[in-house]
C-alpha cells in the first residue's frame, strides 16, 4: 500500500468540547459490563471497533501487570497498597468487560504478555521505592485516560464511545488519587485531559 | 537552548492564485510533555508495548519496528514516516490507513506538531 491520498477531516472545537464532556459521566465497573453486552448486540459496531477495543484490552492487561508488580514488590505500604489492589481490581473489571464485548463482536481478545515482558517494557528494574511504584502507576493511569479519550471519535458505534468515556473516568480517578499521594500539584488549567 | 523544529508549510492551489496554509511550529520541549501525557499510555521510545517503540520512527518504514506485530494495513504499507505523514496519521489513523488498529486521534494541530518535533529528535 502506498501513501494514502485521502483528505483528513479536521476535528472542530465543538467536537473537542463534546469529548471533554464525556469524561464527566459517572462510573461503575459493573455498569460497564452490562453496557458493553448490550452494545455488542446492537449490531452497528464494526471490526474497526473491535480492533480499538482490543488495543484497549492490551492496555488493561499492562495496567493489571503493573499493579501486580507494585503489590508484589514489598515496596508499597498501607494505605497505598490497598489503593493499588483496589485499582487493579478496577482494571480487571475493565479487562473482563472488554473481553466480553470483543467476543460478542466476533473478535479474538488479545492475550496478556508474560510478566517478564511487562517488567522489561515498563522498566521495573529501576523501581526502588514506593514513590517509584506510584509514579509509574500515575504515568500509566494518565496515559490510559488520554488513550481512552483519544479513541472516542474513532468508534463507529457511539455506545462504545460512551464506554471509553467511562473507562477514562476511572483512570482519571486513579491518577488523581496517585497524584495526591505523591504530592503533585493539580493541573493549573482546565481541559488537561484528552487529545 | 529550546530546540524548535519547523514543519513544512503545505500549499494548495486555487484559481485565484496560490494559497499557503501554514502548519504550526513544533516545540521539542512541549512535545516531550505531550508525548508523556498523551502517548505513553501505549508507547515508549525503546520498548514495544501496546504500540510499537518510537525511537527512530521518523524516517523509518511504516510497520517495521523490530519485534512488534502490526496490523495487516501497516504491514503492507510501502512508505516511510515523515513529519507530514505522521501529522495525517495522528489526525485520524483509521482514515489515513484503513484497517489499522490504532484509533487514537490527537486533534490539536499544535500538539501534533510538538510531539512530531519531539519524535524527530529521538534518533
Amino acid at each position: 500500500m502506498n501513501e494514502p491520498k485521502t483528505n483528513i477531516p479536521n476535528v472542530n472545537r465543538r467536537g473537542a468540547l463534546s469529548v471533554a464532556g464525556v469524561g464527566l459521566l459517572s462510573v461503575a465497573a459493573v455498569g460497564v459490563l452490562g453496557a458493553s453486552s448490550a452494545m455488542a448486540k446492537a449490531g452497528s459496531a464494526t471490526a474497526a471497533d473491535a480492533d480499538i477495543l482490543n488495543v484497549a484490552l492490551g492496555l488493561e492487561h499492562e495496567a493489571i501487570a503493573a499493579y501486580q508488580v507494585g503489590a508484589g514488590s514489598g515496596l508499597l505500604q498501607k494505605p497505598a497498597l490497598d489503593a493499588a489492589v483496589l485499582f487493579q481490581s478496577h482494571h480487571k473489571a475493565h479487562r473482563d468487560a472488554l473481553i466480553g464485548a470483543i467476543k460478542q463482536l466476533g473478535g479474538a481478545p488479545v492475550d496478556p504478555k508474560s510478566m517478564d515482558q511487562y517488567a522489561a517494557a515498563l522498566g521495573v528494574s529501576a523501581i526502588k521505592s514506593q514513590t517509584d511504584v506510584l509514579r509509574l502507576a500515575a504515568k500509566l493511569e494518565r496515559g490510559a485516560a488520554n488513550a481512552y479519550l483519544g479513541v472516542i471519535p474513532s468508534f463507529k458505534n457511539s455506545a462504545f464511545a460512551q464506554v471509553a468515556g467511562r473507562l477514562a473516568a476511572d483512570e482519571v480517578m486513579h491518577w488523581t488519587v496517585l497524584s495526591s499521594v505523591l504530592g503533585d500539584s493539580l493541573p493549573s488549567s482546565a481541559l488537561t485531559f484528552g487529545a | 537552548m529550546r530546540a524548535v523544529a519547523m514543519l513544512i508549510a503545505a500549499s494548495a492551489c486555487c484559481l485565484s492564485g496560490v494559497e499557503l496554509r501554514a502548519e504550526p511550529m513544533g516545540d521539542v520541549v512541549r512535545g516531550e510533555q505531550v508525548y508523556e501525557a498523551k502517548c505513553s499510555g501505549c508507547h515508549s521510545l525503546d520498548a514495544n508495548r501496546v504500540g510499537p517503540a518510537h525511537r527512530g520512527v521518523v524516517g523509518r518504514k511504516v510497520g517495521s519496528a523490530p519485534g512488534f506485530t502490526y496490523s495487516e494495513a501497516l504491514h503492507k504499507a510501502r512508505f516511510t514516516w515523515t513529519a507530514q505523514r505522521l501529522d495525517r496519521w495522528l489526525t485520524d489513523p483509521s482514515a489515513y490507513l484503513p484497517g489499522s488498529r490504532m484509533g487514537f486521534r490527537l486533534a490539536d494541530p499544535q500538539a501534533r506538531a510538538d510531539v512530531i518535533a519531539y519524535l524527530m529528535r529521538q534518533k
